[in-house]
């Protein structure tokens, strides 16, 4: 029966009762898509990663973890690690930040192709001149690009000379040389990949590279990927945790405000109920039961609206952004929107069970 | 009628305070009720008649004297108290209805058995009641689709779906025309004359007021 009474009174007011769900569901979406992002854009990264085909990984002693930052100097690869046993071929690269979300990658592309086997085009081929660029796929869809094309970065104009398919590296790779002139940073390299001969000897020649360079941060290529977790990049957790707070507050305030209202609506009717014998707890069971399913009800559309979001993504920049779902953020997200309504719900809540039920019965 | 009488008030007080300002709403009053008697309460605005339902009916406790309704001493009460007495012991009609708007004439009876925690099919003796109130087939109708005279004859069934002790009705024909005020009088004569209803109606109207066994005049927060 008291279900029966919330579902009417959610019913009673369809505008607000669809305004509370749509905000609700907005705050779940802001959590699960930038959750989806964190997480899309570091498993693609990963399996970027992973598709260069290298055992192990070098990165110089300054920089986080995962983010480019700082370079080495790209001599250490013949003078050190190819000299090492079991090093088949070592291949640098550098990484340049365009923006936020984009960069640009310089490889040599002798020692690269050897280490990954070549990137696999489906237009084109590999660059032939100092300004060529490969792009994959997806970078080439967003920007609608063809061989031939010339984009425009880093102040200067370059010419798509392959399409490649995506999953390997980078979006975006020209000369290493080139790269390196232009960024100022001649002779230096963001990374070395390297490619040892057997999968058991790995760990010795890791042992022996961390051996001759103790400063620098020496991965194997697994250990690697399993680093691409928001809680590596620098900021990024405290970042969600802020637009977790936020949906937190989102949901208290629109709760609040529409319970707040209800409840100012309905005294009359809390009246009626005190005078049936309904006790303040009972009151408070209704609205906390309003509450929760609204919390629900917002969740369901919020996770619907993440597909949403993604699809826009994938559909519209695909080549900057990946969105990826998190089932395990879809309790969490829901927990976080129940949290913040219930908290909202509280004080409309407690006034509406306080109510004295002759001033109730009296309200016009 | 029973010679014990279900309501007993003996030097009942209230008094407000509205600001800084007391108010004696009742200076006063003694009353008995016999168990299936229908007492009608008529007085002007400001006599106290309201004050004496909600302290009947548990919704504000006395300031001093004794209320004993079916024996329970009212006085010193907790609200947890006077919760249960208006869930289990008293039924109310009010002017207005007081219907709940989002649910329909049979759920607004249900609600009352759901709070008194009765949640089992109606009773066959009900079941006539709602035939002699005449909304057997208005039950799955909104308040909103319901005439006057059919929204106060389900909020009657409404007070009484739990056998109250006593049926409280403050003005029940205040809002409806002289065709349906006849018809809910009859019917609540009708409940006491069937079912020994006790029942204590506050009117401002005589004609109502005679539709009770006797009829009390209250005036200044005592009665005459």
């Amino acid at each position: 029966m008291i279900n029966k009474l919330v579902l009417e009174n959610l019913k009673h007011r369809p505008v607000r009762t669809l305004l509370s769900i749509l905000a609700i569901g907005i705050q779940v979406t802001m959590v699960l898509t930038l959750v989806g992002l964190s997480k899309g854009m570091l498993n693609d990264q990963a399996r970027r990663a992973e598709g260069v085909g290298a055992d192990i990984l070098v990165r110089p002693p300054s920089g986080a973890i995962i983010i480019s930052g700082g370079q080495m100097l790209a001599r250490i690869i013949p003078v050190v690690i190819e000299k090492q046993p079991h090093v088949t071929v070592a291949s640098g690269v550098l990484i340049y930040g365009t923006d936020l979300f984009k960069s640009i990658t310089g490889i040599d592309l002798a020692s690269f192709n050897k280490m990954s086997g070549g990137f696999r085009f489906v237009h084109g081929g590999p660059f032939q001149h100092p300004d060529d660029v490969m792009v994959d796929e997806l970078y080439a869809a967003q920007h609608k690009l063809h061989v031939g094309d010339t984009i425009q970065e880093m102040n200067r104009p370059w010419r798509v000379s392959g399409i490649y398919i995506p999953g390997m590296l980078a979006r975006m790779v020209v000369p290493l040389d080139t790269l390196q002139d232009l960024t100022a940073n001649t002779g230096k390299v963001t990374l070395v990949y390297v490619k040892i001969d057997q999968p058991a000897n790995i760990n010795p020649a890791i042992a022996a590279l961390s051996e001759r360079l103790k400063e620098y941060k020496i991965f194997s290529m697994q250990d690697y990927v399993t680093l691409f977790s928001p809680g590596n990049i620098p900021m990024l957790t405290e970042f969600i945790y802020v637009v977790i707070g936020l949906g937190v507050l989102v949901g208290f305030l629109v709760v609040f405000l529409s319970m707040y209202t209800a409840v100012l609506e309905r005294t009359r009717e809390i009246g009626v109920l005190k005078a049936l014998g309904a006790s303040p707890g009972f009151i408070l069971n209704i609205l906390l039961r309003e509450t929760t399913l609204l919390a629900v009800a917002g969740s369901i559309l919020g996770i619907a609206l993440a597909y949403g979001t993604r699809a826009l993504i994938a559909n519209l920049i695909p080549g900057t952004l990946v969105q990826d779902i998190v089932y395990l953020w879809w309790l969490i997200s829901a927990a976080i929107a129940l949290v913040g309504a219930l908290l909202g719900a509280v004080y409309p809540g407690l006034k509406a069970a306080r109510q004295d039920a002759i001033e109730a019965l009296a309200y016009e | 009628m029973s010679d014990a009488p279900i309501i007993s008030i003996r030097d009942l007080r209230k008094v407000y305070r509205v600001g800084e300002v007391e108010v004696q709403a009742l200076r006063g009053v003694d009353l008995d009720v016999a168990r299936g008697e229908f007492l009608s309460i008529i007085g002007p605005s400001g006599s106290g008649k309201s004050t004496l339902f909600h302290i009947i009916g548990g919704l504000t406790p006395p300031t001093s004297g004794s209320v004993h309704i079916a024996g329970l001493d009212l006085l010193g009460l907790t609200d947890a108290q006077r919760t249960e007495l208006r869930k289990t012991s008293v039924g109310f009609v009010f002017q207005k209805y007081n219907l709940l708007p989002t649910l329909t004439a049979r759920d607004n009876i249900e609600i009352a058995r759901h709070i008194a925690h009765k949640n089992g099919p109606l009773d066959p003796q009900f079941e006539e009641v709602l035939k002699l109130l005449g909304i057997a087939g208005r039950l799955d109708h909104k308040p909103r689709a319901l005439s006057g005279g059919e929204q106060q004859r389900v909020a009657i069934a409404r007070a009484i779906v739990n056998h109250p002790a006593i049926l409280l009705a403050d003005e029940p024909t205040g809002n409806l025309d002289t065709e349906n005020s006849n018809a809910v009088l009859g019917i609540l004569r009708g409940l006491n004359d069937r079912l020994g209803q006790t029942i204590l109606m506050i009117t401002h109207n005589p004609e109502a007021a005679a539709y009770g066994h006797r009829v009390v005049r209250m005036r200044d927060g005592r009665i005459e």
